[in-house]
């Protein structure tokens, strides 16, 4: 049963029991690189959720200056400033987790993938701390 | 055997069942009581179980040292060798089979795509770079080979998330047997082996969760060989685009 083309075309004798895409954020009995792997994911669903925000609260600019002071004031509040910090961490774990990525992807450093991401996890938090304190702590 | 095991205990066995003339080949949990010692595995477990309790249950196995690779099964949603995993410690444990793998009956799974693909690869067998010239040898034997460590267990392709969701991918263990090729060609042209892996549905498909090279129980790291396939492919693409498409 020889096939000439890679990965397609496959016979089966049943089904096979694929866990599917949700399998992707299932946590249980994964190991670090595995965990790496739903934090990408989580971070960057979540940073495509965040760029619909951005741009329907760009839109109260067309609103006229009352509607955007409102928000700006809104924004101001403790509760959107840890949604800001919630922000940046997210951003942070999945711009160095994605450099690890790329690193270890093209087999540049394969060896060190565990080593890069506890690296990259390590400043991440180290700059979203640095960030909440300037986020709260005003200028 | 667990019954000749001082300090036996009873642990639940909940094993996935599942035969094609049974209610369609529906899912189902049967669970058994058996008797474990501190080092009874989980093939010892099915063994028992299909010896005293239910001779239908279905499982594949042979050498009982992990060295064959057809007792991979998933316990506890973790892959292994069953001869080689100890019944862990609690009340209950989970067998199930091999996951992105068509079931056969109960914990078997059906393996032939899986060898396909290592057939694409070149299935690469003896490491000719690991011959041990200078070693003793018994009294008839010309040479000591080492063979690949690979041994085609599927636990890798079952670890696999991006296999969990994506059945045209070609896995884990086939790209890491392609990259023995190109690593160690044995006299033969890699090139159209890293040409064949240099697919998105191949080399390209893997998206880093390194849990086949966590899960191997071989030490074979086909995530690492993965990547330096990637790196081969580049090397390969850049070859031919700086040589005006020659064949390489």
């Amino acid at each position: 049963m020889a096939s000439t083309t890679v990965g397609r075309g496959r016979p089966a004798t049943g089904p096979a029991r694929r866990r599917g895409m949700l399998g992707w954020f299932d946590p249980r009995g994964r190991r670090l690189g595995g965990l790496a792997f739903i934090l990408n994911r989580l971070t960057g669903l979540g940073l495509v959720v965040y760029l619909y925000l951005h741009l329907m609260i760009l839109s109260l600019l067309v609103q006229g200056p009352n509607a955007w002071d409102d928000f700006v004031d809104i924004a101001l509040s403790p509760p959107f400033l840890a949604l800001d910090v919630f922000l940046l961490t997210g951003m942070l774990i999945h711009g160095l987790n994605g450099i690890r990525v790329g690193l270890v992807g093209l087999g540049l450093v394969a060896s060190r993938q565990k080593a890069l991401f506890i690296a990259a996890m390590v400043i991440a938090a180290f700059v979203a701390l640095v960030g909440a304190l300037r986020i709260f702590g005003g200028e | 055997m667990t019954e000749t095991v001082t300090d036996a205990r009873t642990t639940r066995v909940v094993v996935s069942r599942r035969k094609e003339g049974d209610d369609h080949g529906a899912l189902r949990y049967d669970t058994f009581d058996v008797a474990v010692g501190p080092r009874t595995t989980i093939l010892d477990a099915l063994v028992a179980i299909r010896r005293e309790l239910d001779p239908t249950l279905t499982f594949r196995h042979s050498c009982f040292h992990a060295s064959c690779g057809t007792c991979g099964m998933r316990v506890d949603g973790r892959e292994g060798l069953a001869c080689v995993t100890p019944v862990p410690a609690g009340d209950e444990v989970t067998v199930e089979p091999l996951g992105n793998l068509p079931v056969v009956s109960d914990l078997v799974v059906d393996m032939d795509a899986f060898y396909d693909d290592f057939d694409d690869a070149g299935r690469p067998l003896v490491r000719a770079s690991e011959t041990i010239p200078g070693a003793a040898r018994a009294e008839g034997v010309d040479e000591l080979e080492r063979y690949e460590d690979c041994i085609e267990c599927g636990i890798c392709l079952s670890a696999c998330p991006v296999a969990g969701s994506d059945p045209r991918y070609v896995g884990p263990a086939a790209l890491a047997a392609a990259w023995r090729v190109v690593e160690e060609p044995r006299g033969l042209d890699p090139g159209p082996v890293v040409r064949l892996m240099d697919d998105e549905q191949a080399a390209w498909r893997c998206h880093l969760a390194w849990e086949c090279s966590e899960a191997c129980p071989s030490g074979v790291d086909p995530a690492a060989a993965i990547m330096r396939l990637r790196r081969s492919a580049v090397g390969a693409r850049a070859h031919r685009l700086f040589s005006f498409g020659g064949n390489r």
